[in-house]
């Protein structure tokens, strides 16, 4: 590739080329010629949408129905492991094969979703953290007839990319609902704990929070894969604004570590978050959350795969080109014993 | 490809052979155990000799349990994945080859990109204008990084994790104050994305299967590198620096120049990474990057390089990141639960250093 040497690899190879580098060199040219020959460069401009569905795909081979769930989870991610058991249940109640994977990166993601292009799935359920990324890799397996539902975030690209249905929350929807919960409750300052740097979501979740709260509310970006780290950026926090008087996290993780840092402090500040565990529950019922705000992403693994099923087996549709919610539900003291049996289990 | 014997004559003299195996390659006789034949000791000497070994059996273990791997479609989703790891792999294996390390490399992929992205989307440039602004900025790093670690007299394990950690930041800053938001997105749109596209995401059509263009990247950056290591008198200082920068000194290599050049090209080869997957996916994110650091310098391990420099080979490095690419996408088309991809990674990255650890052994014996 004589367009891709380093510098000083230019200066070297012209200064010496013995026999011996002809193969790596000819391999080189050879490899170059063939882009050349037979090389389709991406779509530049803007992509037309196609706004239609595919027609349902017959079904392929015997055995049951294959479905593939692809987020872009970090490893041990506690909310995903629910939509991960709501995937797996419905698959063990419906007769359906499913398998998960997820990979943080969107450049891992599309690879993922390539992979279960090449192995043919009946299904594919993708969660679009950053739809752009995405897009090509989507497309494809739409293009290739299998039929595709997106989860959790990036509802505004999913008709868009040909998929039969979206499932999950509307980020700034949810943002306002717990803004204005925050705001009933008689705050002044609320801090929103940003926990992963990449994701649109939860930037979204914050801007929701103060368009519903009004206009006081600051960000703070932490890291959720460090609790410590966690912990003492939101102790700083509540240490240099003495006003703040209201946490608003956006996992049920950093909920714990915002918990901790509140009573660190000595501070006044009332802690609110999206999702739940079992930690969150606990701290629900002893009051030192005042309330969560619940995706119930048990059904954004469930219910995809009964969509996928309902797709190949009744050619059905769900949501009419909408989004099909599954919150914000909230939890507080009124409910939290109901939901805290299911938390144990693992499906809330 | 390993080093050449007669590449490490010039040495020979003046670097003592560290218990590493450091400065001293090949024997030009193949006398001892391995009989008068020489051509198993030969094979047995390279650097990346258990690397293949591995990936035929990695590749061999995934063709017979899966049926969708060896499929084209399903080679060209675990080859994809293999290139872009592959590209930096390779430089960050000469580099370890030249005694250093790189921390920085893996959020330099998205450092890039941002620039580029930031550049063309924001303001409004040509796509090519902004991909060669990231490039002097990749150089600029990389020369930078070189140049802390020669002055100061630190280890680049600490000097590139200062910049990895400044370079998270700045990414996650300057998008956030300049956007908004977390991610560049709207690529598409640029002035010049096409052209550019073409040169670095397209993808080829072989017999009705769609190859991405990173491969070719990826054989080419093998190749060259290969050539540079193993053809240049550049490449005869690498391998002088990495195994004893004073005895390379004495007998006149320009150690600073050597290394400074290596990290520079680490650079670029990140920045080429970081400009593929930017075109090819048309977003970039904050915090895309980190954690791949580690997966070039385990490739290049897993390909024979040492920790303590003068040993190993680029093909070895394109080796280690096929295995990674083949294992982490045969996982997912075995259906297996990916929860244990990690593990896996681990016990392999243990048992391919234990094995070049014994081939280079054995070869180091054969030679007394």
């Amino acid at each position: 590739m004589t367009h891709s040497r380093t510098p000083d690899a230019d200066r070297s190879l012209i200064r010496r080329r013995r026999a011996r580098t002809r193969p790596l060199l000819t391999a080189a040219a050879a490899a170059a010629l063939l882009l050349a020959a037979a090389c389709s460069g991406p779509a530049g401009g803007s992509s037309a949408a196609s706004g239609s569905a595919p027609a349902p795909a017959p079904a392929s081979g015997s055995g049951p129905l294959h479905v593939t769930v692809i987020t872009h989870a970090g490893p041990g991610d506690a909310f995903w492991s629910v939509v991960k058991n709501g995937a797996t249940d419905a698959g063990k109640q419906l007769g359906v094969q499913v398998d998960y994977a997820s990979d943080p990166d969107p450049a891992g993601q599309a690879k993922l979703i390539d992979n279960a292009v090449a192995q043919h799935v009946g299904g594919l359920v993708v969660s679009m953290a950053n739809p752009d990324a995405l897009q090509t890799a989507v497309k494809s397996a739409v293009a290739a007839g299998i039929p595709v539902v997106t989860v959790n975030s990036g509802s505004a690209r999913s008709v868009e990319f040909g998929a039969v249905g979206h499932v999950g929350q509307e980020e700034t929807v949810a943002g306002q609902g717990a803004g204005g919960k925050l705001k009933s409750q008689g705050l002044h300052k609320v801090l929103c704990v940003i926990h992963e740097a990449g994701n649109i979501g939860l930037t979204q979740r914050c801007d929701g929070a103060k368009q519903g709260f009004g206009s006081d509310v600051v960000n703070l970006q932490v890291d959720a894969n460090n609790p410590t780290d966690t912990l003492s950026r939101i102790r700083g926090a509540l240490q240099a604004d003495p006003a703040v008087d209201g946490v608003l996290t956006l996992n049920a993780q950093v909920a714990a570590q915002a918990v901790d840092a509140v009573k660190a402090v000595g501070s006044k500040a009332q802690v609110a978050t999206f999702d739940v565990n079992p930690d969150v529950l606990a701290a629900i019922k002893a009051g030192t959350v005042s309330f969560a705000v619940d995706q119930q992403q048990y059904q954004q693994g469930y219910l995809p795969v009964v969509m996928l099923k309902l797709y190949h087996d009744n050619g059905n549709t769900l949501g009419g080109g909408h989004p099909v919610l599954t919150g914000p539900a909230f939890v507080d003291k009124s409910n939290v014993d109901q939901v805290t049996a299911y938390a144990a289990r693992g499906t809330r | 490809m390993s080093r050449r014997p007669e590449a490490a004559a010039t040495l020979a003299a003046a670097a003592p052979a560290g218990p590493e195996g450091a400065a001293t390659g090949a024997p030009t006789t193949g006398a001892g155990r391995w009989g008068r034949s020489g051509l198993l000791h030969r094979l047995v000497v390279r650097p990346e000799l258990g690397a293949a070994l591995g990936a035929l059996l990695v590749f061999g273990f995934f063709s017979t349990i899966t049926g969708q791997f060896l499929s084209p479609l399903g080679a060209a989703t675990w080859l994809d994945d293999s290139a872009t790891l592959g590209i930096v792999a390779v430089a960050v294996a000469l580099l370890m080859i030249g005694g250093e390390f790189d921390l920085s490399a893996g959020v330099l992929t998205a450092s890039t990109a941002l620039v580029t992205s930031l550049l063309a989307v924001r303001l409004g440039w040509n796509v090519w204008a902004a991909l060669l602004a990231a490039l002097v900025f990749a150089l600029a790093v990389g020369a930078l990084n070189g140049w802390l670690v020669m002055r100061t007299g630190l280890p680049s394990f600490i000097v590139t994790l200062g910049s990895f950690l400044a370079l998270q930041g700045l990414n996650l800053g300057v998008t956030r104050t300049v956007t908004g938001t977390v991610q560049v997105s709207g690529m598409r749109a640029t002035d010049g994305y096409p052209s550019a596209g073409s040169l670095f995401a397209s993808t080829m059509d072989l017999g009705g299967t769609t190859f991405p263009t990173s491969i070719v990247w990826w054989l080419g950056v093998t190749a060259v590198a290969s050539v540079v290591l193993v053809r240049t008198r550049f490449g005869n200082w690498i391998f002088a620096v990495g195994g004893s920068a004073p005895s390379a000194r004495q007998v006149g290599v320009p150690v600073q120049r050597t290394k400074i050049l290596l990290f520079m090209a680490t650079s670029a080869a990140a920045w080429l990474v970081g400009s593929i997957n930017l075109l090819r996916y048309t977003t970039v994110q904050a915090n895309q990057g980190v954690g791949l650091e580690f997966q070039y310098i385990i490739a290049a391990v897993i390909g024979g390089c040492l920790m303590t420099g003068g040993f190993g080979s680029a093909v070895g490095a394109a080796i280690g990141a096929l295995i990674f690419g083949m294992a982490r996408q045969g996982i997912v088309f075995a259906r297996w639960n990916s929860d244990w991809f990690m593990l896996f990674l681990g016990l392999m990255l243990i048992s391919a250093v234990l094995v070049n650890n014994t081939f280079r052994r054995r070869a180091e014996r054969a030679r007394r």
